[in-house]
């Protein structure tokens, strides 16, 4: 089992990148220590800045910066960053243009018995509803690092959402195929289509494998571009099999699920379901234990799918 | 008192007016009081001109209280940034990128705004910025009095405090009015130069309708080191004609015919007297 969260690789390509491009600049809201980038305050502190406890702070000054010419990443608390400081990312962010890259730590249910203060289950929604504001959850710690990579080629406005704790691989090192905005076919089959996202990948693929071993075949497709979403591989991959499932770790309302539902209906009506967390309290228990209850695991996406086709 | 500028801030009264009357509203009173406020800067405090608009040295602007924005682009287009009678013809009208809040896709502005406390974070990350690569560039805010009840612009000066920096000044249109009347009644703000001077911040009060203050309280805020300057510039919402001074109402009020005839009357009768002074 991998050891390494998705936070500290984000952290790992600021500061290898930083060395050659001083105007890398990273923020935190008392938040470096949770967000695994103590050490690039450490090694990079005149490109740090913290703000305090203060998320409107947080995303205002990052605005401020990248007007200037800075490439910030602002990195808080998933459940802070997109509710606290929401007006600051569509206003001085999107609405502006600016280059901020807003790092959503510890998202979805992350936080598990702190309760649903720090539960961000909401933050796809609100996040993609902005016009100009693109939303990204990666997987794994391999296709981290190349999303990364790849924002910081850009100079748009992103929003990021990962996890607090180490994910299963999906990826490899050196086999982790990656492009700027596309889906990663994960797995192809005629019966089912499985579009994940986040953390809910892995869980999608090991449903996948289970289906296989009873003679059903599943396309997975790794989501982690939710926006721009990738029309064209859900549309390509929808008509080839007989219903489609979405699952990720957010509300059923205005994520993954509601805009691949979308897409479906429009271009090749299948039937769609949503695996998501209940619109409710979420039940208190660590991550494993919330996905398990609410079947958001292999056994119970596979389980959830055969019904679904039966 | 600049004769010059003085003359000049009744032409500028007047095309806000006509920008105003043009797209069927505005928020005027804002407009008149911050008037002197944007003149002084645009015109002879800040290292900004559209030769220089990419010029990562330049100053920077920002327009906080971005309801306030037709004497902004009204000064923008004297300045040359566009063509202003072009602006004043299609102020909010169908298509416009001249819209009722700053609107960056316009040349001249910086960041788009009207959401208000989002101004004082932002300069922060400018000046910042500035810092960082030893830039000159100075850094403005312009706030209003009433946006001063938003908690964003109190977190912008724990900021600018904690990172002590004299390269940004902000600017409090102090009208005491807002739209529901004056401030001290809608939301207590006692004396504003404690709050400020609580915070860490040099505090510079001056007659923000006077162009000799202003230029003396710019030239302090840039002469002092080490911290960032608020100027508390007390102004009068409204100013310009007698019948929207003072008036909470005239906020964001249309004029009809005859008020519109009877401000520019007011106007031109104010220049003819600056003109004879």
């Amino acid at each position: 089992m991998n050891k390494i969260p998705n936070r500290k690789v984000i952290c790992e390509v600021l500061m290898e990148k930083a060395k050659d491009d001083k105007d890398i600049v990273v923020l935190c809201s008392d938040s470096r220590g949770s967000a695994s980038l103590a050490a690039f305050f450490d090694a990079y502190p005149e490109q740090s800045v913290e703000v305090g406890i203060a998320e409107q702070d947080l995303v205002g000054i990052s605005a401020g910066l990248a007007k200037a010419g800075k490439k910030p990443f602002a990195a808080s608390p998933a459940s802070f960053l997109s509710t606290r400081s929401f007006e600051q990312a569509k206003v001085d962010v999107a609405y502006s243009n600016t280059n901020v890259k807003l790092i959503g730590i510890s998202g979805g249910i992350s936080y598990g018995a702190l309760g649903m203060s720090h539960h961000s289950a909401q933050d796809i929604a609100s996040m993609a509803a902005v016009p100009n504001m693109r939303v990204y959850l990666p997987s794994d710690r391999h296709q981290t690092r190349k999303l990364t990579e790849a924002l910081l080629q850009d100079e748009k406005p992103a929003y990021i959402r990962i996890g607090r704790n180490p994910v299963e691989d999906v990826y490899t090192e050196d086999n982790c195929p990656f492009e700027m905005d596309k889906a990663t076919v994960l797995k192809e089959g005629k019966d089912v289509l499985l579009v994940a996202a986040g953390e809910m990948v892995r869980p999608a693929l090991d449903a996948a494998n289970i289906l296989e071993k009873e003679g059903i075949s599943a396309t997975v497709l790794d989501m982690y571009c939710v926006k721009p979403l990738d029309k064209e591989s859900v549309i390509r991959y929808a008509q080839q099999a007989k219903v489609v499932l979405t699952v990720e770790e957010h509300s059923p309302f205005g994520g993954l699920g509601s805009m691949v539902s979308q897409v479906v209906g429009e271009h090749c009506p299948r039937k769609v379901k949503n695996i998501a967390l209940p619109d409710s309290h979420v039940i208190t228990g660590t991550s494993k234990e919330v996905f398990d209850y609410y079947g958001m695991n292999g056994e119970g996406i596979a389980k959830t799918a055969k019904e679904f086709l039966a | 008192m600049d004769k010059e500028m003085k003359v000049l801030s009744y032409d500028y009264r007047m095309d806000t007016v006509r920008m105003i009357m043009s797209g069927g509203g505005g928020h005027i009173g804002g407009d008149m009081s911050e008037m002197e406020i944007l003149m002084q800067l645009y015109l002879k405090e800040m290292n900004i001109s559209p030769e220089n608009q990419n010029d990562p040295n330049r100053d920077y602007f920002i327009l906080s209280k971005g309801h306030a924005v037709e004497s902004f682009y009204t000064i923008l287009g004297h300045k040359g940034f566009y063509d202003l009678e072009d602006a004043i013809a299609r102020f909010s009208h169908f298509g416009s990128e001249f819209i009722g809040h700053p609107n960056n896709v316009i040349p001249g502005v910086e960041m788009n705004s009207g959401s208000l406390g989002h101004g004082l974070p932002v300069a922060v990350g400018l000046a910042i910025a500035a810092k960082m690569d030893k830039r000159p560039s100075r850094v403005y805010v312009l706030m209003g009095d009433g946006e001063l009840a938003e908690g964003s612009v109190w977190e912008g000066a724990m900021s600018g405090h904690n990172y002590n920096l004299d390269n940004l000044c902000a600017i409090v249109d102090r009208n005491h009015l807002q739209i529901s009347g004056n401030t001290e009644d809608v939301m207590k703000q006692d004396d504003q130069a404690q709050r400020w001077a609580a915070f860490g911040w040099n505090v510079i009060k001056c007659d923000g309708n006077d162009f000799d203050a202003l230029e003396d309280a710019f030239a302090k805020a840039r002469a002092h080191k080490g911290d960032p300057t608020v100027i508390i510039a007390d102004t009068v919402k409204g100013k310009g004609s007698p019948i929207m001074e003072n008036k909470a109402g005239w906020h964001h009020h249309l004029p009809n015919q005859e008020e519109y005839e009877q401000i520019m009357k007011d106007l031109e009768a104010g220049k003819e007297a600056a003109i004879n002074e």
